[in-house]
């Protein structure tokens, strides 16, 4: 049990490797404690996943592990390790193209402030590949995990209506 | 609302993880918390109401404990068995649909794909959807640590808030549930503030019918009215052996207010909580029975 023997708690720090909208980046010299939210944010500085509520509540931080939505202030960075993880920065085709859901946002005006923008754009991507044709009732289901304060959701919702009637045509 | 500092283990095989539990919580007598979908623990890590100094986090030996399997008339589920994937699990449409819909139940899709089975109930918040089902349906949990395994009855599991009998150097390992009997009918029901919101209170029940469509068993489970899922099933044996109408079975259910003593907090009054637990229980067992493909007894 040698090596179990001594705990230095407050000097441990480690490195990994997370991948992130398809790039391999190096997190090193970070404490266990950090959350992915701020890995992401304070160290790869991809500030595009917002921070709100810091324990689950509002949705903004939402990004998708392997496809799958996660809160990313409910994960140690050194958690999300061998996942593939897509944050708002990965959802567009590239750098002169929104993706067709953000466009909708666009067009729609489905956001204001945009704080919540993120979080629901990652949630609503995952959402229309589980259900291409949802109804406006599904829509408003999916997006009952991310709280907008300012947008008033009717236009969210028209907006991911929008990109999934888009999405059906150029199938 | 950021973590606490605390020392951080991933250990990829059980037998490493109990051995360093065993070493940390019996010889070092460290605090130790095991961090599984990490849905509770981290927000209270954020909040810092919980100040461990060692995390063992249990994530890496998801590839051992995610399956779910039938095993004559019990469902064997791991540990870290997710929520999403109770929702949608073949053996569990089948066999224990009602483990699905409460799964469904306990919040967004961004917590069904972190949340699991295991950390539910040693959470044991008296409010949450999968203590209620595992304590209506009787199921068993096994408990592992690095010298013994001990299988615990769901009577004997929960003590009260937040607490239960698994002990600091113990890994729950496995749920265990019966599988639905033959003419059965399962349900649960909840009511919640908000859509996702943790219930104010919840119902769970599972009719069991005779050939003759009589009531051949029943068992009724309420969420949130005590510190512990509370087993209600005892007001309902005088309706098995008979066909009770809706009336009677609203009559069998009002005694229920007397049983159950709920605290008022800010969400909700006691009052109001007893109210919502006879309207649940009633419609949950309503719901059962229609879920038996029965017909509804006569008026």
């Amino acid at each position: 049990m040698g090596i179990l023997a001594v705990i230095i708690m407050e000097s441990q720090t480690v490195f990994y490797e997370l991948k992130v909208n398809g790039k391999t980046y190096r997190v090193d010299d970070v404490e266990p404690r950090m959350l992915l939210a701020d890995v992401l944010r304070d160290v790869l500085f991809l500030t595009g996943t917002h921070l709100g509520c810091e324990h689950g509540v509002c949705g903004a931080c939402t990004v998708l592990l392997d496809g799958l939505p996660a809160r990313s202030c409910l994960m140690l960075g050194i958690q999300a390790q061998g996942y593939e993880i897509t944050t708002v920065e990965g959802l567009a085709p590239d750098e002169e193209h929104l993706s067709v859901l953000q466009d909708a946002f666009w067009e729609e005006h489905g956001l204001q402030c945009g704080f919540c923008t993120s979080g629901i754009l990652t949630t609503m991507s995952w959402f229309l590949k589980q259900n291409p044709t949802p109804t406006r009732a599904e829509i408003r289901e999916a997006l009952s995990g991310n709280l907008c304060r300012c947008t008033g959701y009717q236009n969210i919702v028209t907006a991911v209506e929008r990109a999934a009637a888009k999405m059906k045509a150029a199938s | 609302m950021k973590p606490p500092a605390f020392a951080y283990y991933a250990p990829k095989r059980i037998d490493d993880t109990l051995r360093m539990l065993h070493e940390f919580v019996r010889e070092q007598n460290l605090d130790v918390k095991l961090l599984a979908g990490g849905q509770s623990l981290v927000p209270l890590l954020n909040m810092r109401l919980a100040h461990p100094e060692v995390i063992v986090d249990l994530n890496p030996l998801e590839p051992q404990l995610n399956y779910i399997r039938r095993d004559g008339d019990m469902l064997r589920i791991g540990a870290l068995t997710r929520h999403y994937v109770l929702r949608t699990n073949p053996e569990i449409l089948q066999h224990c649909p009602m483990l699905a819909d409460a799964a469904g139940l306990i919040g967004h899709a961004a917590i069904l794909t972190r949340g699991t089975i295991g950390g539910s109930l040693v959470h044991a918040d008296p409010a949450a959807e999968l203590p209620l089902v595992f304590a209506m349906l009787r199921g068993m949990v096994t408990l592992q640590s690095a010298q013994s395994s001990r299988v615990i009855d769901a009577r004997d599991f929960f003590l009260s808030y937040l607490t239960t009998r698994v002990e600091p150097d113990e890994i729950l390992t496995e749920v265990a549930l019966p599988i639905m009997p033959a003419r059965s009918g399962q349900a649960i029901e909840e009511f919640s503030m908000r859509h996702g919101d943790f219930a104010l209170v919840a119902a769970a029940a599972q009719v069991t019918l005779a050939a003759d469509a009589s009531w051949q068993g029943v068992r009724l489970g309420l969420g949130g009215v005590a510190p512990t899922p509370a087993d209600c099933s005892h007001l309902l044996t005088p309706l098995v052996g008979k066909r009770p109408t809706w009336d009677e079975l609203r009559e069998a259910l009002r005694p229920i207010e007397d049983e159950i003593d709920p605290q008022g907090d800010i969400h909700a009054s006691a009052a109001y909580r007893k109210e919502l637990a006879h309207t649940l229980a009633y419609r949950a067992i309503e719901r059962a029975i229609r879920h038996t493909g029965s017909a509804p007894p006569e008026q």
